[in-house]
């Protein structure tokens, strides 16, 4: 069966072709265009524009909540979108049809993961520059805090990404899946330091928003994109940046395994 | 023959290397209810065979086994000489499947979905030609969702020939097609047969598996109770013909199992004029296939 498989383009051009039909799509999907990529974008101007007070000598909270935001989009477009996404796909059927193809699960994945990716990219570089130009936010000059922006939001995007294509599996139909996946998303938004400063949430609240990965995620953020000063005013004093890095890793970890083996071609009455 | 010539091959059924799905005692439950209840089947190399059956019979289940989405509990599944439940990509690589579509790929043009899934075949045909073949050129360029339910249809078919498959499922083609669109189907179908694709179909419409299949298979209550070319369906063939025709007195019909006698008399009677109304039928396939389906029931 080798000369079969020769035959066939290789793993990851089926991947960049598959990633490139996944983001025609989305592109050409209105509604998922207007949820993900401008409703952050809506968020920050209505809140920006209430959230004005002073938290740190020069630094407003607008400040701290569009960095959040930040964070909160990078969960939009891996977690909500897929969580969304896929359960609609396995309910009409496409994953079936795919699934009696000769087509390699990677490759499904892979264009997936493109596709979060660059609308990841596309949504935070646009947040990026209403943050900057509208809420005083201003760019890091150091290159070891932009390669921190770099690997927060990696690892950020990818343990959202396997997350969601995991929590895919836990709504049963595609109408299900907004209602099971969005207070997820608005709950952890809400406890993780993005409408609400994290050190003034209620000790428990802190510790129950640890375990999940959008808490490092802002964290990490705020230590690219916040005065290095403000380091103070989170929980343990420092950015703990190590952490960061341990929880997503694990988080990553932990949905892969997920995705691994509780992925679902079919729906249950599909068998 | 040299013992060295049959090495390799089985030998207890002569035919058997030219069987393109082989089922024997095939068994799957859901629950209590047992859906499938030892199913016999054998579709030949080349052929077209029609799975006929009513809603609940086991039909879905059986073809679903045979396309590798569901595991069995029992019996013997050889498919291309391949088990099914043991599917890899070079297996899915020689069948075809045309499943049932509502609303898929939205956002995506005719022709990219088929290009698309070119991709994942090692020798798939030219995915133009594809289109060119199922009637859709003109729309090769339109979003998947702006497709009436007939273009639709076909484009699961091309979805499901574009890898060049040796063994071909489909499942309910023609449901929601107009009279017109079925007709081109048929021909469709019928170029693939001739082309040597072996075809297992499955459908509601008597007709069109008499237009298409060689054999049919009759599958109630989770057995096929009889499998027989559509003319010989149910001792169709050997069935009573009525014969009808008009005196002046009014229409009249017989049942006779001679009806070329019956006619040579009734010519004798009607002094060689023409018959008024003369016609001689078998019971459709139908017919006997409702007789069926009811006697098991």
């Amino acid at each position: 069966m080798t000369e079969i498989t020769a035959a066939r383009p290789g793993l990851l051009t089926l991947g960049l072709r598959q990633g490139r039909s996944e983001l025609t799509r989305f592109l050409r999907s209105r509604e998922a265009v207007v949820f993900t990529m401008l409703f952050p974008v809506l968020m920050i101007v209505i809140f920006g524009s209430i959230f004005t007070w002073e938290i740190y000598p020069g630094v407003q909270f607008s400040q701290y909540f569009v960095v959040g935001m930040i964070g909160a989009g990078l969960m939009a477009t891996g977690f909500q979108n897929l969580a969304i996404q896929i359960p609609s796909e396995r309910d009409r059927g496409e994953l079936k049809r795919l699934r009696g193809t000769p087509m390699p699960p990677a490759v499904y994945f892979i264009g997936k993961v493109l596709m979060v990716l660059a609308v990841a990219a596309a949504e935070t570089v646009l947040l990026l520059v209403f943050a900057v130009a509208f809420y005083g936010v201003t760019l890091p000059t150091e290159v070891t805090k932009w390669l921190t922006f770099a690997w927060v939001s990696l690892l950020g995007v990818a343990s959202c990404t396997l997350c969601g294509v995991a929590f895919s599996s836990v709504a049963r139909t595609a109408r299900s899946a907004p209602a099971v996946a969005t207070p997820i998303a608005l709950v952890l938004q809400f406890i993780s330091g993005v409408f609400i400063k994290f050190t003034q949430l209620p000790d428990w609240m802190q510790q129950i928003a640890a375990l999940f990965p959008l808490k490092w995620i802002c964290q990490g953020l705020r230590s690219v994109f916040l005065p290095a000063g403000m380091a103070a005013e989170e929980p343990a004093g420092s950015w703990e940046l190590d952490r960061v890095a341990m929880v997503l890793v694990a988080w990553c970890l932990l949905g892969l395994v997920l995705c691994l083996t509780t992925f679902r071609w079919t729906t249950k009455r599909d068998g | 023959m040299p013992a060295i010539l049959s090495a390799g091959f089985d030998i207890v059924d002569p035919m058997s290397s030219e069987a393109a799905i082989e089922v024997v005692g095939l068994r799957k439950a859901y629950g209590d209810h047992q859906a499938v209840a030892g199913v016999d089947l054998r579709v030949d190399k080349g052929e077209v065979f029609a799975l006929l059956g009513p809603n609940g019979a086991g039909k879905t289940t059986t073809v679903e086994i045979l396309e590798g989405y569901r595991r069995r509990d029992a019996g013997e599944v050889s498919v291309l000489g391949v088990d099914p439940a043991k599917a890899d990509a070079a297996w899915r690589a020689r069948i075809g499947i045309v499943l049932q579509s509502t609303n898929q790929f939205d956002n995506l043009r005719v022709g990219e979905v088929v290009r698309l899934f070119a991709g994942y075949y090692p020798d798939a045909e030219d995915p133009a030609v594809v289109v060119e073949r199922v009637g859709l050129t003109a729309k090769a360029g339109a979003a998947v969702h702006t497709l009436s339910g007939g273009q639709r249809r076909r484009l699961d078919v091309a979805l499901g020939i574009i890898g060049r498959p040796e063994l071909l499922f489909l499942d309910e083609p023609t449901t929601g097609f107009d009279p017109q669109a079925r007709r081109e189907f048929w021909g469709l179908v019928r170029n693939l047969a001739a082309a040597g694709t072996t075809i297992l179909l499955t459908t509601h419409y008597l007709d069109e598996a008499e237009e298409l299949a060689d054999r049919v298979g009759v599958i109630t209550a989770g057995q096929v109770v009889e499998v027989a070319t559509p003319a010989e369906l149910g001792g169709r063939s050997q069935a009573a013909a009525t014969v009808s025709w008009v005196e002046p007195d009014g229409p009249r019909s017989a049942q006779t199992d001679t009806p070329t006698a019956f006619v040579r008399q009734l010519v004798s009677r009607f002094g060689g004029a023409e018959i008024p109304g003369l016609s001689v039928t078998r019971p459709t396939l139908e017919e006997i296939y409702l007789k069926m389906i009811g006697e098991e029931r």
